[in-house]
């Protein structure tokens, strides 16, 4: 067990690293950084001098080694565009994203759990079909033009909700702003974090509609059919309960991509994350940004697939046996 | 091959290929599926006037000569204002708007084809060899591809995008989008194909017609490409369905987001962009058909995806 917990998180910090190489090979070659700091006219000698304060002359490996050494730190260097360090960009940038995923994966949680069980135990009632058309929808229509049509529906036709923005924030603890104390920064969530749920809760209810329609046909809910349980508590004692467990698995493998798919919905909304920081930096070829974006969302999603497996590792005795074996 | 045989009874051979395909398993099921049949009519007649698009259209929208800024915003023709020279209206730079869709259609849909062949043939070829060659030629490879699942394949086109934006400074965008476009998706979609290849190769290889092959000295490349490939392409047909419309999806979102194809050469995906700015001013029109066609096309693929996948599952038989 112990082998396995270390090769597992070996092989997590080799994936990191491959990433960590993949970032500096685009933070050194792909922009010059010097060209990025001095300007036309600057004279050689001061071009040498700023060459030389960068390190730029050094041997690669140096570099590459004085990157990551920086990047453990967080110190992802300075962005082209604002002149700031990158980590404080991403660091004030970061309440916004983080508020807006997490309340979307509950949203998909909460809403595509029920509709799936419904859809498995009705499977031919109106309602199933109505949601699995839905779903299917929902699958196809790409992000932002779900985006589009509830800003035109709920903003510009009704007037009930904001169209962009967070609304009004307030800071906890510190540097921590959230939206989630004040009316209108609940009211600025809502439409955002459909948008970006929307295609997670597709996603998770037809997980749930398949594990369940599985879990129904099994053995052990054979058995409690036989000892006379009722069918209340066969559907949502037995059958919900094994049916979750991929289910919160997979929810928690898309958190990962929740946040990357924020790029879109915080761009359709100018919801002040991470996200619209990244596409501003592709627009604008901020390197450090980009890179510094690259090497966080992987660090996430590596993370969470380790968390993942080790606790698969914990729960199923039989990958456990597999293991020793 | 996995896909089902012919049905059964007897199938002379002089059969013309016509009637042998209305007599094949696929066409029935196909034709009892009304659903499908609907997407697959839509889908067809929105591949068919995006081809025909020069003759259909009333005009060219990429020819600055017959475009005026004075028809700039012109609402449908059954709304107040509306011209009979614009059915759907006109975009903020007077092109109109029936034809800038039925070209930008075009746009979308050969970016879309070529990404995903580009993917195709990436996947399938890494897959036939990692499958093939084993041991640690094929560690290298499912390694990659496993850090790469990881990443959502929209981040991977945007950074791809950024990459070459850097490396291409000063010359301008209309030079390059078309093939930044076609990379990002081919090197953001390749891994399924990965995956499904080397496993359907892991099981080929040890059978006896590849050993046969190999005894009687066949160079590796042609065991691949003439006996391997014909035996596991199979699956890869329901993915090639449904990577269509995610590739056509990720070129709009793409193009939407601003690091696509530029306003002068209109996709769907820009056109939908342009017309989210004008949103607020109630023009509503220049965003509404564009977008509806989008979600059409995509819908009737994945449909159609989604019955090839049933279809072709053998335990749903």
């Amino acid at each position: 067990m112990l082998a396995f917990i270390i090769r597992r998180i070996l092989q997590s910090c080799m994936v990191l690293l491959t990433v960590a190489l993949l970032a500096f090979t685009m933070f050194r070659f792909v922009g010059d950084p010097v060209a990025q700091i001095v300007s036309l006219d600057t004279p050689a000698e001061e071009v040498r001098k700023v060459r030389e304060s960068l390190g730029l002359d050094d041997p690669v490996v140096v570099q590459m080694g004085r990157y990551l050494y920086k990047a453990v730190q967080l110190d992802f260097g300075i962005s082209y565009q604002f002149r700031q360090p990158v980590i404080e960009l991403l660091a004030e940038r970061a309440p916004a994203t983080l508020e807006l995923a997490l309340i979307s994966s509950f949203l998909s949680l909460a809403i595509g759990i029920p509709m799936g069980v419904y859809t498995a135990l009705r499977r031919d009632s109106l309602f199933a079909r109505v949601f699995q058309s839905i779903s299917l929808v929902g699958v196809s229509l790409p992000t932002f033009l779900i985006g589009i049509l509830l800003i035109y529906l709920f903003a510009v036709t009704l007037g009930w909700l904001p169209s962009f923005g967070r609304g009004q924030v307030v800071t906890v603890s510190g540097r921590w702003t959230t939206g989630l104390l004040t009316a209108s920064g609940l009211k600025a969530l809502i439409l955002p974090s459909i948008t970006l749920g929307l295609y997670q809760m597709t996603l998770i209810m037809r997980l749930v509609r398949a594990e369940m329609l599985e879990v129904l046909r099994s053995d052990h809910i054979k058995f409690a059919r036989a000892r006379g349980l009722t069918t209340r508590a066969i559907h949502f004692r037995h059958a919900l309960k094994s049916t979750l467990v991929p289910v919160i698995t997979i929810a928690g493998l898309q958190l990962g991509s929740i946040i990357a798919f924020a790029v879109i919905t915080e761009t359709v909304f100018q919801w002040p994350g991470m996200g619209a920081l990244f596409l501003k930096a592709v627009q604008n070829v901020d390197i450090p940004i980009m890179a510094a974006y690259l090497m966080i969302i992987s660090a996430l999603f590596v993370t969470i697939n380790m968390v993942v497996d080790l606790l698969y590792a914990f729960v199923d005795p039989r990958l456990r046996a597999t293991i020793k074996g | 091959m996995t896909l089902p045989s012919p049905s059964a009874g007897p199938n002379p051979s002089g059969d013309s290929l016509w009637s042998r395909i209305m007599a094949h398993d696929l066409t029935y099921l196909f034709f009892r599926s009304p659903l499908t049949v609907v997407a697959a009519i839509l889908s067809m007649a929105i591949m068919l006037a995006a081809l025909m698009a020069p003759w259909l259209a009333s005009m060219d929208p990429f020819d600055p000569a017959q475009v005026f800024l004075a028809d700039a915003n012109i609402p449908p023709v059954w709304q107040d204002g509306g011209d009979p020279r614009f059915v759907l209206g006109t975009d903020d730079q007077g092109r109109d708007l029936y034809s800038a869709i039925l070209y930008g259609m075009r746009v979308s849909l050969v970016i879309g084809l070529s990404g995903v062949a580009l993917a195709a043939t990436i996947g399938i070829t890494l897959g036939l060899v990692a499958g093939y060659a084993g041991g640690r030629i094929d560690a290298v490879i499912m390694r990659v591809a496993d850090v790469q699942l990881t990443f959502p394949a929209i981040l991977i086109a945007l950074l791809v995008n950024g990459v070459v934006q850097a490396l291409s400074k000063g010359s301008s965008r209309e030079t390059w989008a078309f093939g930044v476009l076609i990379l990002s998706i081919g090197l953001s979609f390749w891994v399924q194909y990965a995956r499904t290849i080397r496993g359907s190769t892991l099981i080929e290889k040890n059978k006896d017609y590849i050993h046969a092959a190999r005894l009687v000295g066949q160079p590796t490349p042609l065991i691949l490409l003439r006996h391997l490939l014909p035996n596991v392409i199979g699956p890869v047909l329901v993915i090639l369905t449904i990577n269509l419309g995610l590739a056509i999806i990720t070129e709009a979102t793409l193009s939407f987001l601003g690091v696509g194809l530029p306003p002068t050469q209109p996709s769907l995906g820009t056109l939908i962009s342009i017309g989210n700015k004008y949103l607020f001013s109630g023009d509503w029109w220049i965003v509404t058909f564009p977008g509806l066609t989008l979600a059409v096309f995509v819908l009737s693929i994945n449909l159609i995806g989604d019955w090839l996948r049933d279809a072709l599952n053998p335990r749903l038989q």
